[in-house]
């Protein structure tokens, strides 16, 4: 201490006490030192003080102190030096307790110096004779390779842990796995993310730490299957994390491993069973003889079901992870719909995923219970969740044609409720219904219009205005209907607007004689009144097409839709694939490959190349990455509608695939490949003729998405200003407008998580 | 795996926190809140999982406590959840109540049971009596020095030896959860059997116990089907003292057991039930003046059973004020924290039925919100009966001292944390009981 310190104040009574001849005072010292650093005040200032009350018999003096050092030795790396002796002593200390504790602390210090001491205790203690040394010795060469993997390889400390497996203590065993696991995931990433350590220069390539550092072989998985029987929960954990990991030899092999990891169902522990669920979705794969695929699929079911009757949070886990099993194994649950009810008070997060579920579980059987149930959920307060409530008909009614008629039954009781946002969400729903199943269900149409005037939301609005732009030759009001969107034209936000617009189009398409004056007048306002460009834009080209030819105006406006259905999974299969082999972690969560979201959430290049480990599959499952990142950004680039990023990642990666070269493709060749999806296509065929003034030009076939991928690509390529440039005239085309209010809503409402903001926006 | 492990404050502040691996900024917990709030203005999911960033956010809610951990991996989400939650319950056990008042007056042994319950971001040792073995209030002195128990780290890591009794005793309790839900028309649309058998275990020495239940698989299995009633148990769930692969051989339930108290095993059967403590309520509104109920109890079980302390949560308006009651038997109490009224019944006898009143004064302006459509929620406790008919049918108890040990068998069903029934209907659309 150069500059004296101030001689008051509470760091100093503190020092004073720290130093005093009494062990009591002493004791209570460094109990205040630590309240005060949990209370989030500097300490450092005290650091030689504390350090000087290391030695002592009293262990919970001793741990304290520990604590310190672990929370200081940073600040200080000068003066940990000081505590190094009284370390390397302790863990030669008759208590096991003590020696643990020691070698436990001393590898957390994280400072260069302590760990060139640390080496020769470690090795020590790797080989104690107590269970409870070892175990905890264990976990420090993962700790000691963390920082420095060089010395591990120096030291040999991963085949002692190779060791250690075979050893007798299941808990060591247990925490041995663990170790390697966690170096495993180390050295995945060090080359990126470790430049030379600090003050050494960078290892020499041979002491690089390479893939094979966890390799398992027939012996060990004996081991490892040996322990996973006996040892502690967090343990079994650990052994079923590194056996989905392990390539199995051949079907047998994969059999055994099912047939063993089968009991741990029966744990109570939720991270258990559903640990036990991902090694068998991974070995089952291999597995070949049906039978015992029936059984370990029917076996997987209860404890399944029994895992919602845990704690919200754990029910939550549970159900992100079941909604993945359903999509890749929809039969696992299909007679345990009921357990998916929601529960009054179940949290809003969990009520959101068990809807999801029941949706996907929906079948002619229980649609009835199920339609009972979301009528009832219909009439709760959360509005949010009746919103979802009232979505989940709809979905049903997609899925199941037979039901379709009962669902516009309830959709219809729940509109004469009049509540404002039940009406509004019904007829959001109901506009999907009549997309998927046309002219079949025109009879409530008059019932939709008479609530025209409650609608105030811009989703709601924009599709009771495409119903009735689409069913306009059965309306006979129709042109009255519209009009009244058309007072107050410039008030409406911009979906409305472009909805009204297309459906003033349509009906005079299809009744020109007496709309005639409301064309007139809707494409005036959007041409000369309207602030957005996508409106303008849109607006001028109907109103060239419809001045130079109806026919070819016709086949672009009311052109045939391709039907829409529910997507079976909400992620591409590869990516479904990667998932189900995570099951249980965040990335099955969040129901996103881990590298979306660990990191920066960006791939490089270096990480790509890396992950070209297994040629083939990885290159599939990697493309695939690649495409859910672009969406991720395409959503932060471009504001418009929701259906493009969720459906080109999950519908359409196999066609960019195909067209993309196998090698390392660019990032912009991605991009636009994943936005090369059909309604592009038309459009950049149509946008490059419409801006060369030459609209006759434009093909008749192109609404049926004849356009070419290569033929985007160039036109793409042609537009050398990159996404942004594209976005403007994309959201003003006329055909990928025409379509975007008829996408599938409820294939938006899939798509979970980041997108599930754009979903307000139509 | 967890890089950090906090317990927040309501307003995100952290009480006490221990980092196990330095990847993660001890700065990012100051976050945890803020974006927690974020997220609900803007109306998006809050959930338990959540990544910004690239930190992962992971918590749990007890009581007013957040319980955080961060890691910047793709860790094993179950497996930390589940962690925390068990932290919880170790905390719970060595403070009563785990609060913002316990966590700062007992912040040296928390430190010490977090350095201990989990390392480098791993769990480890989460037994709590265990834990409550080498870690505990009083400070070690040098003639004492506490020691790691052999369970830590044994085979049998529930377990110490050497455990004594004068009397040795084992008593089991068999308790039977019904949830269900009954929709407004009065058809039970889901049910379900949670049942658990807890043991009290005061047995000396390392005792070796197998437990025979009436399970069907096994009554099939060995060719016994014909004697009496067996059940078909849906899934179980054992304690990990359980030898969980002889369970899968042949249904032999056998386990050295911990000392003391534990859960051995919980299973779940849903094989349709019919509603024991059966309730329907009429209610007649009068909109901006008052609302009057009129409920129904019924007990459908033998007539030699009793359910005890039976207690019948009916929702009313937030609103509603000057309640009176009338009830044939039992007593009835306004609950305005939980916008019900509460008939409480200490017996209520097998098929029989009482009728009550309820009358609440409304305030006259309406009320903007919307009826809240709570379901009446059912407490009772039916003694020495299980709906299931699971039978305990022996426990042997094997110890190589020899002793002679007493297991006492105790059944029980009572209420799930969802018995619930919508039959709630309103008096001008049905007629559901005439009047007293």
């Amino acid at each position: 201490m150069s500059l004296a310190p101030p001689r008051k104040g509470e760091n100093w009574e503190l020092r004073q006490q720290l130093n005093s001849e009494y062990r009591d005072k002493r004791a209570d010292a460094i109990k205040r030192v630590i309240a005060n650093h949990t209370i989030g005040k500097d300490c450092s200032g005290l650091f030689p003080d504390v350090v000087k009350n290391m030695q002592t018999d009293d262990l919970e003096q001793k741990k304290l102190v520990y604590l310190y050092l672990m929370n200081y030795a940073k600040t200080q790396p000068e003066l940990v030096i000081l505590a190094v002796n009284t370390f390397v002593k302790d863990t030669a200390d008759p208590n096991p307790l003590v020696r643990a504790l020691a070698i436990r602390t001393m590898a957390v210090l994280r400072t260069e110096k302590t760990l060139d001491y640390l080496a020769s205790p470690l090795s020590t203690c790797l080989k104690d004779e107590n269970p409870y040394v070892r175990k905890t010795a264990a976990l420090c060469v993962a700790k000691v390779f963390d920082l420095k993997p060089e010395l591990c390889i120096e030291y040999g400390f991963i085949e002692t842990l190779r060791d250690l497996i075979g050893d007798g203590n299941p808990m060591v065993v247990a925490n041995a796995v663990t170790a390697l696991g966690d170096i495993h995931e180390t050295s995945l990433t060090l080359p990126t993310s470790r430049p030379a350590s600090p003050g050494g220069s960078t290892p020499p390539p041979s002491a690089r730490p390479s893939q094979s550092l966890f390799i398992i072989d027939g012996p060990t998985l004996t081991k490892l299957l040996v322990a996973l029987g006996e040892c502690s929960e967090w343990g079994r954990i650990a052994i079923l994390g590194t056996l989905a990991r392990y390539k199995a030899q051949d079907e047998k092999e994969s059999e055994h491993i099912c047939e063993r990891v089968m009991p741990q169902f029966q744990h109570n522990n939720a991270a258990v069973v559903l640990g036990a669920v991902k090694v068998i979705m991974i070995h089952m794969k291999n597995v070949t003889r049906e039978d015992l695929i029936k059984s370990l699929t029917r076996k997987m079911a209860p404890p399944l079901v029994t895992l919602i009757s845990s704690a919200p949070e754990i029910q939550w886990v549970a159900l992100r992870n079941i909604n993945l099993l359903l999509q890749k194994r929809p039969d696992i649950l299909a007679n345990e719909m009921r357990v998916f009810f929601c529960k009054y008070n179940d949290p809003p997060y969990v009520k959101v995923e068990k809807l999801d579920i029941m949706v996907r579980l929906a079948s002619e059987k229980n649609v009835d219970t199920l339609l009972g149930e979301l009528r009832e959920y219909a009439s709760e307060v959360d509005v949010d969740f009746v919103r979802k409530a009232v979505r989940a008909v709809g979905q049903v009614a997609i899925k199941i044609e037979a039901a379709a008629e009962r669902c516009v039954t309830v959709l219809m009781d729940l509109i004469e409720t009049r509540v404002s946002y039940v009406v509004q969400e019904a007829v959001i729903v109901i506009k999907d219904i009549f997309r998927k199943y046309p002219h079949s269900y025109e009879g409530i149409i008059p019932a939709l219009c008479a609530n025209l005037d409650e609608l105030d939301e811009p989703e709601a609005k924009a599709s009771l205005i495409w119903i009735i732009g689409e069913y306009a030759e059965k309306i006979e009001n129709a042109a009255e209907l519209l009009g009244t969107f058309l007072d107050a034209f410039k008030e409406e936000s911009y979906p409305v607007q472009l909805q009204t617009l297309t459906a003033i189009v349509k009906l005079y398409l299809k009744k020109p004689e007496e709309s005639q004056v409301v064309v007139e007048r809707v494409l005036k306002a959007a041409t000369k009144d309207c602030d957005s460009a996508d409106v303008r834009d849109r607006a001028f080209i109907y109103w060239r097409l419809l001045s130079t030819d109806a026919s070819v105006a016709k086949s672009v406006v009311l052109s045939v839709r391709p039907p829409i259905s529910l997507p079976q999974t909400t992620v591409a299969p590869a990516i479904l694939e990667e998932l189900i082999g995570e099951i249980s972690s965040l990335a099955s969560v969040y129901h996103k490959p881990a590298a979306t979201f660990i990191g920066k959430g960006r791939f490089g290049a270096d990480e790509m190349q890396k992950r070209a480990i297994d040629p083939e599959e990885e290159l599939s499952r990697e493309k695939a990455l690649q495409t859910v990142v672009q969406g991720q950004q395409a959503e932060n680039l471009l504001d418009f509608d929701a259906d493009e990023p969720s459906s080109a990642p999950s519908n359409r990666d196999e066609d960019f695939l195909a067209a993309a070269a196998p090698g390392g493709i660019s990032q912009a060749a991605i991009a636009s490949a994943a936005k090369s999806s059909n309604p592009l296509d038309e459009l950049m065929d149509l946008f490059s003729s419409a801006s060369m003034a030459a609209p006759v030009s434009a093909p008749t076939g192109m609404p049926q998405a004849s356009a070419s991928a290569s033929n985007g690509l160039g036109g793409l390529g042609g537009m050398s200003g990159g996404l942004e440039d594209l976005m403007s005239p994309h959201s003003a085309s006329p055909v990928s407008n025409v379509q975007a209010p008829s996408k599938p809503q409820a294939q938006q409402s899939h798509t979970g998580g980041a997108e599930e903001d754009l979903l307000g926006l139509l | 795996m967890a890089s950090l492990v906090a317990i927040l404050d309501v307003k995100g502040k952290s009480l006490i926190q221990r980092s196990y691996k330095d990847d993660v900024p001890p700065s990012c917990i100051e976050r945890f809140l803020p974006l927690v709030l974020d997220m609900e203005e803007e109306n998006v999911q809050v959930t338990p999982c959540f990544s910004d960033d690239g930190i992962n956010y992971m918590h749990i809610r007890h009581n007013n406590l957040y319980l955080l951990a961060l890691s910047k991996r793709n860790s094993n989400a179950a497996e930390i959840i589940f962690f925390l939650h068990r932290l919880c319950s170790v905390l719970t056990e060595y403070f009563k109540e785990l609060e913002e008042e316990s966590i700062r007056d007992n912040f040296v042994i928390i430190y010490e049971l977090l350095d201990e319950m989990m390392d480098f971001g791993y769990p480890q040792t989460t037994e709590s009596k265990i834990l409550q073995e080498y870690i505990t209030q009083e400070s070690h002195k040098l003639e004492l020095q506490a020691r790691p128990p052999m369970a830590v780290t044994n085979a049998v890591s529930w377990r110490s030896e050497g455990i004594r009794y004068r009397k040795n005793e084992v008593f089991l309790d068999v308790v039977e959860s019904v949830n269900l839900l009954v929709n407004a028309s009065g058809n039970v649309i889901r049910s379900e059997i949670l049942g658990a058998v807890k043991m009290k275990c005061y047995l000396s020495g390392m005792p070796e116990l197998r437990l025979g239940l009436n399970d069907k698989v096994m009554f099939e299995s060995t060719g016994r089907a014909a004697r009496g009633k067996s059940i078909e148990m849906e899934d179980v769930k054992f304690h990990q003292c359980v030898r969980l692969a002889r369970f899968e051989n042949d249904r032999t339930i056998s386990f050295i057991p911990p000392d003391g108290e534990f859960e051995l095993m919980s299973y779940r059967l849903s094989t349709p039930v019919k509603p024991l403590v059966w309730v329907e309520a009429s209610v007649e509104s009068h909109r901006g003046s008052r609302v009057e109920y009129m409920v129904k109890v019924r007990g459908q079980f033998k007539r030699r059973s009793t359910a005890n302390n039976v207690e019948i949560y009916v929702p009313v308006p937030d609103d509603a004020d000057s309640p009176k009651f009338r009830a044939a038997a039992g007593s009835v109490v306004y609950a305005p924290e939980k916008s019900a009224f509460v008939w409480k019944i200490k017996q209520l006898g097998g098929g029989r039925d009482y009728l009550m009143r309820a009358h609440f004064g409304l305030p006259s302006v309406r009320n903007e919100e919307l009826d809240k459509r709570a379901p009446i929620s059912v407490k009772f406790e039916i003694p020495y009966f299980t709906v299931s008919g699971i039978q305990v049918r022996y426990l042997k108890i094997v110890e190589k001292s020899g002793y002679q040990a007493l297991p006492w068998v105790r059944y029980i069903t009572q209420n799930g944390d969802d018995y619930v029934l919508r039959t709630i209907s309103d008096a001008k659309s049905s007629s559901i009981i005439a009047p007293i």
